[in-house]
């Protein structure tokens, strides 16, 4: 990336002017997961103006791609090398960006199988708070020179700087898809999903809800083949299943969808990362498990004790994806090492504390 | 001392030079120092006591698992503690049900497939060391092997690490959970050398162990198609669980060493394997014996059975020794580079053959783009070790030139001190720093190690510009 392109310029003169005044930047892509996090404060900057594929080399499996990138356009380019972004990145709406992407942290139903977003950042350019252009990490998958902080802008909710330029692991799609449908309660559920997790299936995605449980085989044809016949369920018509995937992965599904008035009930939506393994859950309202258990989403009323307590009771954490009250935190509070390292890097690569106030903790 | 003899008992403290010999150095032998004492507690309580008295007196801390680290990351400090973690050797729990194991940090890498081996389950990242090294020693530099193209890098296959800060406050980092709440910092926990936090313990992923591999053995007439047929191998959508590449001399080396019946004609020999069941290997060894034959390849082998593989990686596993035997020591370096620029990379070495007047052969992790030169010379003479180091140096600066960094999987604790001021600006320097103090304010923990300081940065630059020599090339620089 090119310290004197314009579009770029334009951002470190902002980053400056923000830094000299106090004066906090809200860095925005398509604006399509303001809903995300704590509520957005302070001067948008709008990153669209830094858009474009730096370089793509299939051969390489790696692509370099400007933040403000919409992640349509990257995914369609992939497409047409038939390769892709194996996590399932959500799309909100068409408007979503690649920055959007690494600072939000979420990926979709494969995750479980393949990864998140930070296991394939390989490379970030980066604005910190002094407006200095940095670059770590690079465009190779193997790389230990210095300390990996990369990727930890995966998920950072923007407020370590600004992900300006980022370098993607991508992979071939696979080659062969098919979807398996059993009528099972949520404990067989549970139980199958971790029997078949030690076996070597290509099972790439699990969802489950109200007795039945969706599972995506995908890779080669004779594995997809093989696992079909061993695990016999009813197979699903692969275009109806490919748009079942498509509206979990974003979000388009009944059950994350929210008006007005339902978050003016009150109603929220919980998601509780857990260990696979773990027993049923008990929250008041409608259940959805991804991740072969390992993710629990809950839409409904519940209050954020409880929440977070029956996540942290089987060692994990609950977000709070959606919500009109935000006071109770989005993210599930940190220990008070981890929150004293949280303030320390917040304090070094941001010292003016300018981007993103409390989009990922009040405190910062 | 004293203050160590309270907290420990008598035979974890040991401080007399025969007994913290073994400690002056790790796998990279060049560099050593006689530490002041080293300590091996066996219990976390022991570790957090050990932290808080060195804490209270400003005394540095160095972390060390089995010392097989290549880069000197575990070199002790001239007025610092070793902390051996040899004792944490157990293996908590091994839950086939969530395909996790529980270990401890002394914990050998090989153990934990072993342990999990009745589950039909193991840990895939291999090292070439695996049967020495402990997890925790993978943990701190990142660990690869042959197999990360397909499996990933420790970091991949970790979910979460229990330890201590430099002034002994418990801390943990991932969790059993696919994710954590807040920053993702067991991103930048793996891989940190041991500089941010001291880790007892590590939950990882096991995978189950796939029913077959085969491997196909391919030669080649020259460099660039072989490096051609490692991109189209890639282009049609086929990710290998190993791609290995040795070039002719290296071929020869080995051939020496375990009379595989390498092609010793080839220009450059590939390696490539798949792995899974046995339908899903069927298709793709025939995909890949079709790719590499359009790629050019002067002969195919497919190995027939178990035996026959492991005949196969005989000489790429035994490249280290054979080289071994064919001088009386070499130095291997570590960088890595786009797949595209190999053929590039390989024609520059042999320019710097003539140039420094030493022979180097090399292999290389071709899927993911890690080479391994080994530069061949005699520790003895002082000139050779000068100009090894010069080689060297040439070979990490080429890398980055060509794209890459000048590490892809042993670290740079003290090694590549230098290399670093080449690949990273002063601010990106003094972030790492930031970072360091942001979980280790007295920086403490494996001080002098990973990042270079702005002065050694500046000495570096102004010796390699007006002198192109390093004077004193022995001197480790901190």
């Amino acid at each position: 990336m090119q310290q004197h392109d314009p579009a770029l310029t334009g951002l470190m003169d902002r980053v400056i002017d923000a830094r000299d005044r106090g004066a906090p930047l809200e860095i925005r892509g398509g604006g399509t997961k303001a809903f995300y996090g704590g509520e957005p404060r302070g001067a948008p900057l709008e990153m669209g103006v830094l858009c474009g594929i730096s370089s793509y080399e299939p051969t390489e499996l790696v692509v370099t791609v400007r933040a403000g990138t919409r992640l349509a356009d990257l995914e369609a380019v992939l497409a047409q090398r038939g390769q892709c972004l194996p996590f399932e990145p959500p799309r909100f709406s068409p408007g979503g960006t690649v920055g959007g992407m690494v600072a939000a942290g979420l990926a979709g139903p494969a995750r479980a199988a393949v990864g998140g977003v930070r296991d394939h950042v390989l490379g970030v350019t980066m604005l910190n708070g002094r407006g200095e252009l940095l670059t770590f990490g690079g465009q190779v998958a193997k790389n230990v020179a210095g300390y990996d902080v990369s990727r930890l802008m995966a998920g950072a909710c923007g407020i370590l700087g600004i992900v300006c330029e980022v370098s993607l692991k991508v992979l071939p799609a696979p080659r062969a898809i098919a979807t398996l449908c059993f009528n099972v309660d949520e404990t067989q559920a549970l139980e199958q999903l971790g029997r078949w997790a030690s076996q070597p299936l290509p099972i790439n995605a699990s969802a489950w809800r109200d007795g039945r449980l969706h599972v995506r085989l995908a890779g080669a044809a004779a594995a997809v083949d093989a696992a079909r016949d061993k695990l016999k369920g009813d197979e699903i018509d692969p275009l109806e299943a490919a748009l079942w995937w498509q509206s979990l992965r974003d979000h388009t599904d009944p059950i994350y969808s929210f008006s007005d008035a339902d978050l003016a009930r009150g109603e929220c939506l919980w998601r509780l990362s857990v260990p696979s393994t773990a027993a049923p859950i008990r929250l008041p309202g409608r259940q959805l498990i991804e991740w072969h258990g390992a993710e629990r989403w809950w839409r409904g009323t519940a209050a954020a004790r409880e929440a977070r307590a029956a996540a942290s009771q089987v060692g994990g954490h609950a977000t709070l994806v959606r919500g009109k009250d935000k006071s109770c935190g989005v993210f599930a509070p940190l220990s008070p090492a981890l929150m004293r390292i949280h303030r320390e890097l917040k304090r070094s690569f941001d010292p003016a504390g300018i981007f993103n106030p409390g989009r990922l903790y009040p405190e910062f | 001392m004293a203050a160590l003899a309270k907290v420990l008992p008598r035979d974890a403290v040991l401080f007399r030079h025969e007994d913290t010999v073994t400690y002056e150095c790790d796998a990279l032998t060049a560099y050593r120092t006689s530490p002041l004492v080293v300590v091996l507690p066996e219990s976390d309580a022991q570790v957090a006591a050990v932290l808080k008295v060195c804490h209270a007196l400003g005394v540095p801390v160095i972390a060390r698992g089995a010392g097989t680290g290549l880069s000197g990351g575990a070199t002790p400090h001239l007025w610092g503690v070793i902390l051996s973690l040899a004792r944490f050797n157990t293996i908590v729990k091994v839950d086939a049900r969530s395909c996790t194991a529980i270990v401890q940090c002394g914990v050998r890498n090989v153990a934990i497939s072993e342990a999990a081996a009745p589950y039909g389950l193991y840990y895939a990242p291999d090292p070439s060391s695996q049967i020495a090294c402990t997890i925790g020693g993978n943990v701190a530099e990142n660990s690869g092997g042959v197999h990360c193209l397909k499996y990933g890098l420790t970091l991949h296959n970790v979910l979460r690490v229990r330890g201590f800060l430099a002034d002994g406050e418990p801390v943990e980092f991932g969790s059993e959970a696919l994710d954590a709440p807040g920053l993702d910092l067991i991103a930048v926990v793996v891989g940190s050398e041991g500089m941010l936090a001291v880790v007892t313990e590590v939950t990882v992923k096991l995978v189950p162990k796939p029913q077959q591999a085969r491997c196909i053995m391919a030669s080649f007439g020259d460099i660039e198609s072989a490096g051609a047929a490692v991109a189209s191998v890639i282009a049609q959508g086929i990710i290998p669980a190993g791609l290995e590449l040795m070039d002719k001399a290296m071929t020869a080396a080995v051939e020496a060493f375990v009379h595989a019946d390498y092609d010793l004609e080839a220009a450059a020999i590939l390696l490539c394997e798949s792995d899974g069941t046995p339908e899903e290997v069927a298709e793709e060894i025939s995909r890949m014996e079709e790719v590499l034959s359009a790629a050019g390849a002067s002969r195919i082998e497919v190995s027939r059975d178990e035996a026959q593989r492991l005949k196969f990686w005989s000489g790429r596993k035994n490249a280290f020794p054979a080289s071994g035997g064919i001088s009386s020591d070499y130095m291997c370096m570590d960088s890595t580079i786009p797949r595209k620029r190999l053929a590039e990379m390989l024609r520059a070495i042999e320019d710097m053959q003539s140039k420094y007047g030493l022979r180097c052969v090399n292999v290389f992790h071709a899927g993911d783009g890690n080479l391994h030169p080994l530069i061949l010379f005699d520790a003895d003479n002082p000139d050779e070790l000068r100009r090894c180091e010069l080689f060297g140096a040439d070979v990490l600066e080429t890398s980055v030139r060509l794209g890459g960094t000048v590490t892809g999987e042993h670290g740079v604790g003290v090694e590549k001190l230098n290399s670093m001021c080449v690949q990273f600006a002063p601010a990106e320097r003094e972030l790492f720093f930031a970072l360091r103090r942001a979980f280790d304010p007295l920086e403490l923990l494996n001080p002098g190690k990973v990042i270079p300081t702005l002065q050694r940065c500046a000495e570096y630059g102004k010796m390699h510009v007006h002198r192109g020599l390093l004077p004193h090339p022995e001197l480790p620089r901190f």
